[in-house]
């Protein structure tokens, strides 16, 4: 017998500038960082842009999807996408300063060349919300994927209802996006924050996100028909703010959250994101309600 | 599927016409005291396979899930940087005797990683160049296959040997076997040799000791997911992952990124990982959405067998007892799941 020929599995790896799926599981785009905010003391805002022109048009992505960023040497990591889809591989990240790969990106100067793939996972179903009224409960950093679908409305703002963005914090230095609300305002969003403590500078409201959540359920009516909620934040806050709105009868397969796992790969290889065998990176990290429920040890 | 019966001294020859490539086979390992220990390796002679091993203490996975692989390099020049992907797999090997469990963990692990959404590059380039002998097997004390369905092979191999005693029964299953085997003194099986084959199947069926009842156990899993034996199994748990670096299926990993000393490159290296290692599921900020070694030891049960029957019809796990063996507090799957079934039975 002869020796057994070697299959190339990445033979013909790019037809019609298409990539075949096995050769797309490691590529990542080079983009840029092409500006840097600071938000708060810990949280920044991170401009990335697909360097090449004709990737950064074909990208492209719906609310509630993530990508994962490289940087080359120190890690990857998931991040929910915060800006509109309409901008394609224009990307704002907004990412704090908790482990090693966000610390040193933390310190890396504009112009920084990175690596973006993706973009993976669910996405928040905007165009079923049509005509219908939409409440988006963020808590913390559970703003960052809220972001992309307040775009997404906003950007098309007469075919909704009523919207309201209901945003909990800590305390009103951890407040994020503070420069956008009297934006938001002005498309008839109504937008109330609470913090858990206030301070000198701070004359809103100081408590729960529920308590103010009960108002806006009160001031909304009946929320059993024509209202979808989106809701993020951490985990303790998602069974309270969800038990909530179940006993308001709001229907739960029409309650969206966005759920945070450890994700190593986005590509449901790792399991590290896994809830039962429910890879949250593939069929996450939106889910409805139900998936939620119907799933042990979600939240 | 074509059937071929050839005699006991044709498989040297066999041999020789597939060691033009490289062969790997299971081989004795250390000085077979106090039993015999075995081990995938390559082989380099005909006389050191030991086709009447009882189990590997590997699997199959240490070639196609290597424990640690190099995903890819980086060149860095100021602030440019290259990604070179290397798939890791330059020729095809000849996995010489492979029992039908680790046939099948293979087209369990084809099922998650070449065959759903994005495919694993890297899994399927080995296991495009794998050519796969099996080889009938003797069930040891711990194998509870025959409770899995994963006793026999149906695919995802190239010719599989059943030892007839005087004669092997060659099934074949690939172009590539059928023109070795006919490269071989072989003759088509006559009524005799069918009914020898399936002597041969009755033995072995009555040999398994070890069983584990599946009837409705993703409900029973689901029904008894507070219950108290998890706890019981979780304080034996070292969560040391052993059970994972065993299993023929387990493919879960982590993805480390290193600089290299003269920061002009840097690689991306995956380890394989293991579910019961206590930070498998933290996330940034410290949140560990398992913190108890209970609900790390009871999630890689639902993934086994309640998470992948719900995705793919079938458990994860092959029955090769494997984990149960190398486990230090002696945990062994047909003894957690029969205790869980207790719980449910004991309810009622």
């Amino acid at each position: 017998m002869n020796k057994l020929p070697f299959i190339d599995v990445l033979a013909g790896k790019e037809e019609h500038g298409r990539k075949s799926d096995l050769a797309s599981f490691e590529y990542t785009y080079q983009a840029e960082i092409t500006n840097v905010y600071s938000l708060t003391n810990t949280e920044k805002l991170y401009q990335i842009q697909i360097i090449d022109p004709k990737e950064r048009q074909r990208f492209c992505f719906k609310p509630g999807q993530f990508v994962m960023l490289e940087l080359p040497g120190i890690g990857e990591a998931p991040f929910s996408i915060s800006s509109s889809p309409l901008r394609h591989g224009d990307l704002e990240l907004c990412i704090r300063g908790a482990g090693n790969m966000t610390n040193f990106l933390s310190l890396v100067p504009r112009g920084t060349k990175v690596g973006i793939s993706g973009p993976f996972g669910t996405s928040f179903p905007v165009e079923q919300m049509y005509d219908q009224n939409i409440m988006l409960i963020g808590g913390g950093l559970g703003l960052v994927p809220l972001r992309a679908p307040i775009f997404s409305v906003l950007e098309q703002r007469s075919r909704y209802g009523n919207i309201d963005i209901i945003y909990g914090s800590r305390n009103p230095s951890e407040l994020l996006f503070t420069y956008q609300y009297d934006t938001w305002r002005q498309f008839d969003i109504d937008l109330s924050i609470i913090v858990d403590e206030g301070d000198e500078t701070w004359n809103g409201p100081v408590g729960l996100i529920t308590s103010i959540l009960e108002e806006r359920i009160a001031a909304a009516g009946d929320i059993s028909q024509n209202t979808f909620a989106i809701v993020c934040g951490p985990p303790i806050m998602f069974k309270y703010v969800c038990d909530m709105l179940v006993k308001s009868k709001m229907p739960i397969q029409k309650i969206f959250v966005s759920l945070e796992r450890r994700m190593h790969c986005g590509r449901g290889k790792c399991c590290r994101c896994n809830i039962g065998s429910t890879y949250t990176c593939l069929e996450g990290p939106v889910f409805d309600y139900w998936s939620v429920l119907n799933l042990k040890e979600a939240i | 599927m074509l059937f071929r019966v050839i005699a006991r001294n044709e498989l040297e020859n066999l041999y020789d016409m597939l060691a033009v490539n490289h062969v790997v086979g299971p081989v004795s390992r250390g000085d077979d005291t106090p039993t015999p220990m075995f081990d995938f390796d390559f082989v380099y002679d005909f006389k050191e396979l030991r086709l009447d091993f009882p189990s590997t203490i590997h699997s199959l996975k240490r070639y196609v899930l290597p424990p640690k692989e190099r995903f890819c390099t980086f060149t860095i020049q100021d602030n440019d940087w290259q990604k070179d992907v290397d798939l890791n797999a330059h020729k095809p090997i000849v996995y010489f005797g492979v029992h039908a469990c680790d046939i099948n963990a293979l087209n369990k692990l084809d099922k998650v990683l070449s065959g759903s959404v994005y495919p694993d590059p890297y899994y399927a380039a080995k296991r495009k160049n794998m050519f796969v002998v099996g080889i009938n097997c003797n069930p040891q004390p711990y194998c509870f296959c025959h409770s899995m369905g994963t006793d026999s092979a149906l695919h995802g191999f190239d010719m599989f040997l059943t030892d007839l005693g005087d004669d092997y029964f060659v099934e074949i299953h690939s172009a590539q076997a059928f023109d070795c085997i006919n490269k071989l003194n072989s003759r088509e099986p006559d009524e005799q040799d069918h009914i020898r084959f399936l002597e041969i199947t009755d033995k072995k069926l009555k040999k398994f000791t070890s069983h584990v009842d599946n009837t409705d156990l993703t409900k029973i899993l689901d029904l008894e997911f507070q219950s108290e034996s998890w706890k019981e199994w979780g304080k034996k748990c070292f969560s040391c992952g052993t059970c994972a670096a065993v299993c023929p299926t387990c493919y879960c990993y982590g993805i480390t990124e290193n600089v290299d000393m003269d920061l002009q490159g840097a690689s991306k290296i995956k380890q394989l990982y293991s579910c019961n290692l206590l930070d498998f599921a933290e996330v940034a900020g410290g949140h560990n959405f398992r913190p108890d070694s209970y609900t790390r030891l009871k999630y890689r049960y639902y993934h086994k067998h309640r998470g992948f029957v719900e995705a793919f019809e079938e458990p994860l796990c092959v029955g090769c007892g494997r984990c149960g063996e190398a486990c230090l507090a002696g945990i062994t799957v047909p003894e957690v799941i029969a205790s869980v079934r207790d719980k449910e039975n004991n309810n009622e």
